[in-house]
């Protein structure tokens, strides 16, 4: 390819018209071109040529099969899943980016410190995706003490939704039942009753620090009183019998329920295990443990399972590129003429009008060039992709890149349909050349 | 010269302004301090993760979350950072990225300022075409090369070499280096170049006395991208490596075990950090410049 590059360009030229001199100065640009010439020919057009060719041949490369390859990528499974995944790339993701970078610009106008934030900002832009994947592998770690995502979602889900003191727990004897998530005592009581209810299976780590010997209750006139406690003795014990060595539980939630199932008071059980409801009217009752007492504990988001993968790595993608987004998009603000703008507020126009009707219309060109950027760079987005899914989830985040390599290079060795994926991404990114020129014969 | 007289007026104006104007615009401003503030800090808590996490102990990744170790710093150690450095095949990796990244920003750059000199100056038949259609290459995605290259490097003996990976990312570089760079040598002064070819210097000359060091701006934001991206590459390594491989793929290669190998992990993957960061910080300015001039990669 090289030869024929630098043929073209010291072809004589027709006779007649040429000046004298005409073919050393070819020559002396054919010099400066030869290098270029190379590396572009043997690294870039033969293996595009090739590569074209090669996707319509079989893994092996011996025989033609027509469009067979291309046929695998909208028929097998794994790359069905890596299509969708790339298409709800290019609809989610370089909008998002644009946006953020946009809103980040007109806001850091604003502001003194726009160097801070804009470095803040723009320093994933210098670290590798590969990096920046893996250090979001580490902000996504499944559990809440150890991912900070997880634990930024623990402590507002904390407020909201209250771990109960004990997240797991088991009846210690038959006559407490498990029911709708909570616990009953099976026998109805009466006022001036007791009720007992005996729970076991608790990890010592669950008991509350403040948990004191439990005490059998006293009968309590016009009332029910009661102990909830752990009914666990090392070495043996009885179930169901309040022992020496056992604790109280406190802080149960205790609900008391009328034949009917309503709930007609609720109280806590205190540092012994002790609880009491005062005057009680006449009738049977029910004691139960509310369910609220055995609310697990926000457990963690699964941000790298099946489920989530593909949005947690495109989340990573945002933090790595709204600060090209920003810092383009901020370029375009300043150029954009002051006196304009402060013509359309003289004119009476509120800011916002003045940004839909001045600003954007102006930004346009700048935010249609973030976003062609941003479609390009989604096509191909591979190395965020393989570090931040695990191998488990990669069949779930794969993406046509991803895709491409995994065919090719990562044990399956197909190169036949490994071509046609990469041909493929071509294919979608060519349409951008159209742009691309168009911009570059404006502006040249 | 106007618009500087103009600009310097306006901040003169803005600085007189009456103080107690500019404490109300303050305070009407307080929302956008504090999303910006919030967002700032949401951008940092990522990277300052990855730190403190490379220097805890390998017995705590499983036991506590690193923001608990900003209260108590003094629990933290460089113990990690003495194993990676001790880590021979993590080393020979960096001493690889090195190579890669400096042979990989030199030879694009050079070639395509030959290059870009020859489209923007020196004349010959079909010059605008031949330059739209190595423009055109820049939308050629690498996975385009990769099948054919890996069976032709076998034969050139260029696989798990630095030279290979050198010459690739040269070849991918140079669309966008011959871009970047014709366009800016084409804005140099023709009588320049007259007054140095009346003083009887050739083109070489020319280019190496004149065009180069005029061409300073454009091909230090130039070197900057190429560097980044040869330093940060991932797949191309990945491709035609085994054991020659840079840093990216040595971590890569440890990832399997990813909880497991944290503490090798993070402090490999601060360290390969480092650089692009100070490149960073060290030619903002040349980046940003870069980048407005038309980054498509």
């Amino acid at each position: 390819m090289a030869a024929t590059g630098d043929t073209i360009l010291a072809r004589p030229a027709p006779p007649g018209g040429r000046p004298p001199g005409a073919l050393r100065r070819y020559a002396l640009a054919a010099a400066f071109l030869a290098p270029a010439a190379i590396l572009l020919g043997v690294w870039v057009v033969y293996p595009t040529i090739h590569t074209i060719i090669r996707s319509f041949y079989d893994r092996s490369g011996d025989s033609f099969v027509w469009f067979d390859n291309y046929q695998t990528i909208f028929t097998s499974d794994i790359l069905v899943t890596a299509l969708k995944n790339n298409l709800l790339w290019v609809l989610v993701v370089p909008t998002l980016v644009a946006s953020i970078g946009l809103v980040f610009a007109v806001l850091m106008e604003r502001v003194s410190w726009a160097v801070a934030f804009r470095t803040a900002v723009f320093m994933p832009m210098a670290i590798s995706a590969f990096a920046a994947g893996i250090t979001w592998r580490i902000v996504y770690i499944d559990d809440p003490n150890l991912g900070v995502a997880n634990a930024a979602i623990k402590s507002v889900d904390d407020v909201f939704n209250p771990s109960g003191v004990l997240p797991q727990a088991s009846p210690s004897t038959k006559d407490l039942v498990q029911k709708g998530g909570g616990m009953e005592l099976k026998s109805p009581v009466q006022a001036g009753d007791t009720a007992e209810l005996g729970l076991t299976a608790i990890p010592p780590t669950d008991i509350p620090s403040n948990a004191q010997q439990a005490v059998t209750p006293e009968p309590l006139q016009g009332g029910i009183s009661g102990v909830v406690w752990r009914d666990f003795k090392p070495g043996g014990g009885t179930p169901g019998k309040v022992e020496p060595e056992e604790l109280g539980l406190p802080g149960v939630h205790l609900d008391l329920l009328d034949q009917g199932g309503s709930k007609v008071a609720s109280t806590s059980s205190a540092d012994d295990g002790s609880f009491q409801f005062a005057d009680v009217g006449n009738g049977s009752y029910t004691v139960a443990v509310s369910p609220s007492t055995f609310a697990k504990p926000f457990g963690g988001v699964d941000w790298l399972g099946p489920r989530l993968v593909t949005p947690a790595i495109m989340i990573a993608y945002l933090w790595i590129w709204a600060g090209f987004a920003m810092v383009v998009i901020a370029a375009g603000l300043a150029a954009i003429p002051r006196d304009v703008l402060e013509a359309a507020r003289t004119d009476g126009a509120t800011e916002f009008q003045v940004f839909r009707k001045v600003t954007a219309p102006l930004l346009a060109p700048v935010l249609t060039v973030v976003f062609v950027t941003m479609l390009i760079n989604v096509l191909k987005v591979f190395d965020i992709v393989i570090s931040i899914a695990p191998g488990s989830s990669q069949d779930d985040a794969n993406v046509l890149a991803l895709a491409m390599w995994r065919t090719s290079f990562g044990g399956n060795n197909d190169f036949g349909v490994g071509s046609a994926i990469a041909v493929l991404i071509f294919l979608l990114v060519i349409p951008v050349l159209a742009l691309n020129v168009r911009r570059f014969r404006r502006e040249g | 010269m106007a618009a500087t007289v103009t600009a310097d007026d306006a901040q003169g104006r803005a600085a007189t302004a009456p103080v107690a104007r500019r404490s109300y615009g303050w305070l009407r401003r307080a929302p956008i301090h504090l999303i910006l503030v919030f967002f700032g800090l949401l951008w940092l808590i990522p990277t300052i993760g990855l730190f403190v996490t490379s220097l805890m102990q390998p017995t705590e990744f499983q036991q506590q979350g690193w923001w608990n170790y900003l209260t108590h710093p003094g629990d933290l150690t460089f113990d990690n950072y003495r194993a990676v450095f001790d880590n021979q095949a993590i080393m020979d990796s960096l001493w690889t990225t090195v190579l890669v990244a400096v042979g990989g920003t030199a030879v694009p750059v050079i070639v395509g300022a030959l290059a870009g000199y020859a489209f923007a100056w020196l004349e010959f038949p079909g010059r605008d075409w031949i330059f739209i259609i190595v423009v055109a290459l820049l939308v050629v995605p690498l996975q385009m090369a990769l099948i054919p290259m890996f069976q032709l490097y076998n034969d050139l003996n260029l696989f798990d070499t630095v030279l290979g990976l050198v010459l690739f990312h040269a070849a991918f570089g140079l669309p966008f280096a011959i871009f970047l760079l014709r366009n800016f040598f084409i804005g140099i002064p023709r009588d320049l170049m007259e007054a140095a070819r009346i003083d009887g210097a050739g083109e070489f000359k020319i280019f190496w006395r004149l065009i180069l060091p005029l061409g300073k701006p454009a091909i230090a934001s130039l070197a900057i991208f190429q560097f980044l991206w040869t330093w940060n590459d991932l797949l191309v390594a990945l491709t035609f490596g085994r054991s020659t491989v840079p840093i990216t793929v040595a971590i890569f290669s440890q990832m399997r075990q990813f909880s497991g190998n944290i503490e090798l992990i993070a402090p490999a993957t601060f360290i390969s950090l480092i650089v692009p960061l100070a490149v960073f910080f060290v030619f903002q300015r040349s980046f940003v410049q870069g980048l407005l001039a038309g980054s498509v990669k």
